[in-house]
């Protein structure tokens, strides 16, 4: 069995919620057009269709389009040692999504790491809590209008932070252009300019 | 006349056994604070323990204390420009990681079947003393947690040889960032070959020695043999990688499933355990060694001669020499080092067998020399989730043995 004939049975199980796969570099990409549907998807995926390993769950911020937030799921099956990828979006007025904890433990991790950093919520977790930052951080860092240096903030007698001095960064240039601090949007702070 | 008089035991065991007692005994639940900075957390991993007596019935791992946010660094520089980060991930197999993140780029570049083959030869010698490295010291880690002192420091001996080894390969002994995007930062050094080849010869009776050591050693196997138990259901569900899944009992190695680089020329067996306890994940890594050195072996004796880089100039920074002399090398080699390597859109995972399991990357790019999002699927962060489930019921004294036979790193874990 191939990528392609899960991700094609796959589709046939949810007739119109799942897009035709999409294949780059030999890995199959399939788009799931509600979010709210995902832990069914993800049963059927494990039960029916032996991808009993969740790889990763990762999160994008397409910033300044809608929706803003994009879901990753890798799914990969040690039966037939295919790899399959589910996407699903999210808009940044929901922010979230129903959990898939009940189909792989393994989501728990990657779900509060999703939470942590990008901001977006899932339903049903058991134990959703901020899991690199600490309880009481305000911000959401991986977004993309969160500055790379980072914002002042603190929370008393737990931690604080203060921006990084950059010395000229972010670092990517293009030659001949603006000098890399006014060319970067991400690392202005929105508020002050 | 019989008379009925009502007689106190002195014993206090059996006072504890009438029902009003052992409520008063069983006592409050009391909450142990293990860690950030602790001998057997290897780094900085708190857990948050709630024991009843010695038995352990709530665990909470507590980790972030090493974020640096490196997948948002990575999006503000170019591909060529992260690889020294990735040293920074499982720092103590930092070769593997740049030969892992090196292939993630090839494959959304689209050549990672161009690369030349000594340079994948090349690649899979790192790899291989990268895991050397590492369960080099998880084993003498782990012997320390349990109390073995000797073969911490028998097993450094032989690390310090692949410091040497890295060092004059790369110029580092511990940030090599060896790797680049189509290549490598340069090829082996004379006489290098000979080096390896001397160390294979030391390392098996190193290897040999350790076993003696340990493996059939009453104290450790005691300690070691039925604790910390995964099934292999729950290894899966878990998402447990690398030596943690295959000593329960399921036989997957990212280098026979998918095979990357040369491993599928190479001859190499993949060990599992049975038990699916600390016992088994230490077995299975003292095997992965001797198997890494059949595999070394193998590159050593088959190590193609050629370039080590692709020869397209658009990806692999050209000669020196010929940047000093040519107007194209001098273009390529601006524009390579200016605005880094021009990858196509689109998104891609690669994982890798690292020594600690499977370290993969998910790059999404919109085109040009950044990525747009950059996700590493590190072993550790994975491994570590499954704290919670295994260590309550177990005995306070046997986290330590659990954690170490994890063999995790903080570095990687937290990003």
């Amino acid at each position: 069995m191939t990528a392609l004939e899960t991700a094609q049975q796959l589709r046939a199980k949810f007739d119109g919620l799942i897009s035709e796969p999409s294949e780059f570099r030999g890995e199959i990409t399939l788009r799931v057009s509600d979010a709210e549907r995902m832990p069914d998807i993800c049963r059927v995926a494990k039960t029916e269709l032996g991808f009993d390993y969740l790889v990763d769950i990762t999160s994008l911020d397409n910033y300044g389009d809608d929706p803003r937030f994009t879901i990753v799921y890798h799914l990969y099956g040690y039966g037939h040692l295919c790899h399959l990828r589910l996407k699903t979006d999210v808009s940044e007025e929901k922010g979230e999504l129903p959990t898939v904890t009940g189909v792989w433990r393994t989501a728990d991790w990657h779900e509060r790491e999703i939470y942590d950093m990008m901001g977006v919520r899932f339903r049903g977790h058991p134990d959703l809590r901020r899991i690199l930052m600490w309880e009481g951080y305000p911000y959401f860092p991986l977004r993309k209008d969160f500055p790379l240096a980072g914002k002042p903030s603190d929370v008393p007698e737990v931690a604080f932070t203060n921006p990084a001095p950059l010395e000229g960064g972010p670092f990517v240039t293009i030659a001949g252009g603006k000098d890399t601090v006014a060319r970067e949007p991400r690392v202005r702070i929105p508020e002050t300019d | 006349m019989t008379e009925l008089r009502e007689i106190q035991l002195p014993d206090a065991a059996a006072q504890a056994s009438s029902a009003e007692n052992a409520r008063e005994l069983r006592g409050e639940k009391m909450v142990l604070n293990m860690g950030p900075s602790h001998p057997a957390t290897h780094g900085v991993l708190r857990i948050v323990l709630e024991l009843d007596g010695e038995i352990i019935t709530k665990a909470r791992p507590e980790i972030g204390y090493l974020h640096r946010g490196d997948e948002k660094i990575a999006e503000n520089m170019t591909y060529t420009q992260f690889i020294p980060y990735t040293d920074r991930l499982d720092y103590l197999a930092p070769l593997a990681n740049n030969v892992a993140y090196a292939l993630a780029v090839e494959k959304l570049m689209g050549i990672d079947q161009q690369l030349p083959p000594r340079c994948q030869y090349i690649r899979v010698i790192c790899c291989e003393l990268a895991r050397l490295s590492s369960h080099l010291l998880g084993v003498g880690c782990y012997a320390m947690d349990c109390g073995a002192l000797t073969v911490f420091l028998h097993t450094f001996t032989e690390r310090e040889k692949i410091y040497n080894l890295c060092e004059s390969l790369t110029g580092a002994r511990f940030t090599t960032a060896y790797t680049r995007i189509g290549g490598l930062s340069r090829d082996l050094p004379p006489g290098w070959v000979d080096q390896c080849r001397k160390f294979l010869k030391e390392v098996v009776v190193n290897i040999a020695e350790t076993e003696t050591f340990l493996t059939r050693n009453r104290i450790f196997m005691d300690r070691t043999q039925g604790v910390g138990v995964i099934p292999k259901e729950v290894a899966i569900d878990y998402g447990l990688t690398g030596p943690n899944l295959r000593g329960s009992g399921v036989e997957h190695d990212l280098r026979k499933a998918q095979p990357y680089l040369v491993y599928s020329q190479l001859k190499f067996d993949v060990p599992v355990g049975l038990a699916g306890d600390c016992y088994d994940r230490y077995l299975v890594r003292m095997e992965e060694m001797r198997q890494s050195v059949r595999i070394l072996h193998q590159c050593l004796d088959q190590l193609p001669g050629g370039p080590v880089n692709v020869p397209d100039g658009k990806v692999a920074l050209p000669p020196k020499d010929r940047v000093l002399t040519r107007m194209e090398e001098l273009i390529h080699h601006f524009i390579n080092v200016t605005q880094g390597v021009n990858a196509p859109p689109g998104e891609i995972y690669f994982g890798h067998e690292n020594p600690k399991g499977e370290l993969g990357f998910y790059i999404n790019s919109k085109g040009g020399g950044t990525p747009h999002r950059l996700k590493i699927r590190s072993p550790s962060f994975v491994n570590l989730s499954i704290l919670s489930h295994l260590l309550p019921g177990q005995m306070l004294s046997d986290v330590v043995a659990i954690l170490g036979s994890f063999d995790f790193v903080m570095g990687e874990c937290d990003r």
